[in-house]
């Protein structure tokens, strides 16, 4: 009934230059009218497309155009740790990840009920805010009062580590609460991705022998390889920028020996007051990124996988 | 299957055997995941039912487990949370906001794109692909100084644009792919009864994309929910806060009422929790909808 209203609105307004459209050669006006209306539906888009992303991107460039800034971003030490811990942090945590995700997509192909609803909980990650967990996991590290710290202590008897003072164990727990946090979410793609493999395929490698671990090497793995790679690459470009793990998880401690790049620049920008040399460190990552994207876009091109 | 079925039988003996190795094996792996997956969960839950505010107990269990950091925020009796009410509305403001706006922006553009026969469309695609693919840590810092010269800093409507703008991108994808679903010929129809290029996008597009659209929205809300960098950036008085500025003001007092924290912390993931176990199957398929597919 609400349908025929907004029908009953509409439809005065239209109908009135249809009736002249059909004396005179109405096809080719109404081709014209059509391209009309079709500007009219992207304006909306365009308007946001050019305001919010294409002037930031223009401005930020414009903010980091000094050469001097990357001299000077070079000269500091702690520019050179950052840089090292980002390439760390993505390499380590995107491959971990993604491959962790792999396999346990394979697990939960199992649709036993239990198995059902481990996977509803396995991705609460996934829903809540980061802010929230990864202030969560500080606190599970900070103090040798941590819930870690205390399993710790109930398990051995004796005190654990404290986490965020050693600079490796500090990043290994970023990139451990990184993976925590996102591998629920590429679990799902790659159960997505095995559910879309047909099953004759998998009857068919059964009758020629392959099962077990075979399956998985010959017939699975082959069949998701460009799904797996296409999301390893965007996953690399996501976390080349990602923020807040690093953020609220070690605040870079100790002593901002585990920033990454995004902290670093956030901490340039708005604590120092130095925002060109923010925009400057996190355009230090474009020689890395650009050609990430260049070759993400060719092989969603190339095969045809929709993101 | 049926060779397979006598090969198995003919292992009978041996094979339940290991099949309860193997069931045992799985039990063990799950419970394993399961602790993996709630222990961070877990620990939100431990402190915000501590009583003790400063100190943390250094127990596994609540030792006596207190619910009134929970009452104190419902009552907001503490400085720090005096205006937790107002903020939460200011973060729904802002999820719904972000959620219309990108649903409608989304659902016009995919719309010219894929059902009107655009012949420089794939520029626009091409360029949503691109904003899809950036990470939006990077533009924060221009957008703090744009934002500036729009003249919007401190409102939430700025928030509300960063928001709608890495939203839309893939919602355009999204849209686009499920809309392959639909045949075109109904617009075709449509048009020969002498139906407008707007009354086909009411009365036929937005109806048959209906999942589509549930599954962008959610999308969207949850992004604008669960940002923290640009509500940060942006939002800078204790009026105009989101919920999620204001949890962080806890690092920058001097007092730590880590309880009162995590309570709000517990409170304010209610939402997403709420909409994930609701709405699901919707989420997974936004996902799954003709997406990566291979």
């Amino acid at each position: 009934m609400r349908a025929n209203a907004a029908f009953d609105a509409f439809g005065p307004l239209s109908l009135t230059p249809a009736h002249k459209r059909r004396g005179n050669s109405w096809f080719s006006n109404l081709q014209a009218s059509d391209t009309t209306w079709a500007v009219a539906f992207l304006v909306p888009y365009v308007a946001v497309f050019v305001a919010f992303v294409a002037y930031p991107v223009a401005f930020g460039l414009w903010m980091g155009r000094n050469p001097a800034l990357y001299g000077l971003l070079l000269s500091d030490p702690r520019y050179i740790t950052t840089a090292i811990n980002t390439l760390l942090f993505v390499a380590i945590g995107v491959n971990v990840k993604m491959f962790l995700a792999f396999l346990l997509s394979g697990f939960f192909m199992n649709r036993s009920w239990w198995v059902r609803s481990l996977l509803v909980v396995y991705l609460l990650p996934w829903a809540l805010p980061g802010l929230v967990v990864f202030t969560s996991i500080h606190f599970m590290l900070v103090t040798q009062w941590g819930l870690l710290d205390s399993l710790w202590r109930a398990i051995t008897g004796s005190d654990g580590p404290l986490f965020l003072v050693s600079t490796w164990i500090a990043m290994t727990a970023n990139i451990t609460a990184y993976i925590w946090k996102w591998m629920p979410f590429w679990t799902l793609i790659f159960i997505a991705a095995r559910m879309s493999i047909p099953q004759d395929i998998y009857d068919a490698a059964e009758i020629d022998g392959a099962s077990g671990y075979r399956r998985l090497i010959y017939v699975t793995f082959p069949l998701l390889a460009n799904i797996y790679l296409i999301c390893t690459l965007l996953s690399c470009v996501w976390t080349l920028g990602d923020f807040p793990t690093v953020y609220f998880v070690s605040s870079g401690a100790p002593a901002r020996t585990t920033d990454v790049l995004a902290t670093y620049g956030f901490h340039e920008a708005f604590d120092f007051g130095y925002p060109n040399l923010g925009v400057a460190a996190m355009m230090s990552a474009l020689p890395l990124m650009i050609p990430l994207v260049i070759l993400l876009m060719r092989r969603v091109r190339a095969t045809g996988v929709q993101l | 299957m049926s060779v397979a079925l006598t090969v198995t039988s003919s292992y009978r003996p041996r094979g339940r055997k290991r099949r309860w190795f193997r069931k045992a094996a799985a039990a063990t792996f799950g419970v394993g995941l399961l602790i993996w997956t709630l222990l961070p969960v877990y620990n939100m839950v431990l402190m915000a039912l501590d009583s003790d505010a400063d100190e943390f107990t250094g127990s596994i269990f609540p030792p006596d487990p207190d619910f009134s950091s929970f009452a104190s925020v419902w009552n907001e009796d503490y400085w720090l949370m005096e205006h937790f009410w107002h903020q939460f509305g200011n973060s729904i403001y802002l999820g719904v906001a972000t959620m219309v706006l990108t649903v409608l922006i989304g659902s016009l553009a995919s719309f010219a794109l894929s059902r009107m026969r655009l012949r420089q469309g794939w520029i626009i695609t091409d360029f949503a692909l691109l904003t899809y693919v950036l990470p939006t840590a990077f533009l924060a810092i221009p957008f703090v100084h744009i934002m500036h010269k729009y003249g919007l800093s401190d409102s939430v409507w700025s928030v509300i644009a960063a928001m709608v703008t890495f939203a839309t991108p893939y919602a355009i994808l999204i849209l686009h792919q499920y809309g392959k679903l639909i045949p075109i010929e109904l617009d075709e129809a449509a048009k020969v009864d002498g139906a407008s290029p707007l009354q086909v996008y009411l009365r036929i597009y937005l109806p048959l994309m209906a999942p589509a659209l549930v599954a962008v929205g959610i999308y969207a809300l949850l992004l604008a929910w669960n940002d923290y960098l640009y509500q940060y950036l942006l939002l800078s008085s204790t009026g105009h806060m989101t919920v999620a500025v204001a949890i962080n003001q806890f690092f920058d007092s001097d007092e730590a009422p880590w309880n009162y924290m995590m309570a709000i912390a517990i409170i304010y993931s209610l939402p997403p929790i709420a909409i994930y176990f609701g709405l699901c199957r919707f989420m997974v398929a936004g996902l799954t909808m003709g997406g990566m597919k291979g």
